[in-house]
């Protein structure tokens, strides 16, 4: 990927991303799913799925709840 | 409390020793506390942040009470979307976010009020081998941030697209949420990249939204 791509992507949003707010308050739910079918996951919930492919910390939440939820099993 | 419909076994059990009038709730509380302790612990450890012993037990500590207090005051509110540990879980998640985002303004870098625009390659993850087309690149975001931001706008792009400082620092620092940030950062990006669109730096077949 060369100069300018990573520039598209980087500015690039997706309209269907429901921010972090919306994305947290269903973050258990989608964890659920996506600890069995990532893909049903995203599937399911896009809006959430386009939200943590853009924003870091909550993507990062996202990993720590999962590690959590495995720990546990 | 109200039981919710359709739960499983663990999540109807965890409910029942929550209720203050379970004869085993002392012992529910502390069992609760050790989980949410033990997975803040793990989860500072899996950020491998510039934190070091005692610290990072402190801020587990505080993490796992706070988090503790929000599950007890939100507990009617479970809704059993989901096992209750998974819900009582996001709890501690989020809490030792927000007390990362609190702790990184105790180490954070002499260079942080500076306008280092040579970085911007650096965080897009150019290569270093187009060092020309990388300096343009700053140059024309550059413009575009100075034309089309606001003045919030551009000193929330600078703080965390240039300097690297993490959104819940932001948050912590500013008396803020991640969302108010993450959605300033979101605009800017939309205004910048209609400049650069309109100023031909990128081709019009970028008007569009592309969510790929």
């Amino acid at each position: 990927m060369n100069a300018r791509e990573r520039l598209i992507r980087f500015l690039t949003t997706d309209p269907r991303d429901v921010g972090c707010e919306e994305a947290m308050a269903i973050l258990h739910v989608y964890a659920e799913v996506a600890a069995q079918d990532p893909v049903a996951a995203a599937e399911r919930y896009p809006g959430v799925a386009a939200h943590l492919a853009a924003c870091g910390p909550c993507r990062e939440d996202l990993t720590g709840l999962l590690a959590a939820v495995s720990g546990d099993a | 409390m109200e039981q919710v419909a359709g739960l499983d076994d663990e999540s109807v059990a965890w409910l029942r020793v929550l209720d203050p009038a379970a004869t085993d709730h002392t012992d529910g509380l502390a069992r609760l506390h050790e989980r949410l302790l033990r997975i803040a612990r793990a989860e500072v450890h899996r950020r491998a942040v510039s934190i070091s012993g005692p610290e990072i037990d402190d801020l587990a500590h505080q993490a796992a009470a706070d988090a503790m207090l929000a599950i007890l005051a939100k507990r009617d509110t479970f809704r059993g979307e989901s096992r209750f540990t998974t819900w009582a879980y996001r709890f501690v998640i989020l809490e030792v976010s927000s007390k990362l985002g609190r702790h990184f303004w105790r180490r954070a870098p002499d260079t942080l009020d500076d306008e280092q625009w040579e970085r911007l390659p650096d965080r897009l993850g150019v290569d270093p081998h187009e060092q020309a087309e990388a300096r343009r690149l700053a140059e024309v975001v550059r413009v575009a941030v100075d034309e089309t931001l606001t003045e919030h706008q551009r000193s929330v792009f600078v703080e965390v697209v240039l300097n690297g400082v993490p959104l819940d620092a932001l948050c912590a620092r500013d008396q803020t949420t991640r969302n108010a940030v993450y959605k300033t950062v979101f605009d800017a990006r939309r205004k910048i990249r209609a400049a650069l669109v309109a100023n031909g730096y990128l081709e019009t077949s970028m008007r569009q939204e592309d969510p790929s």
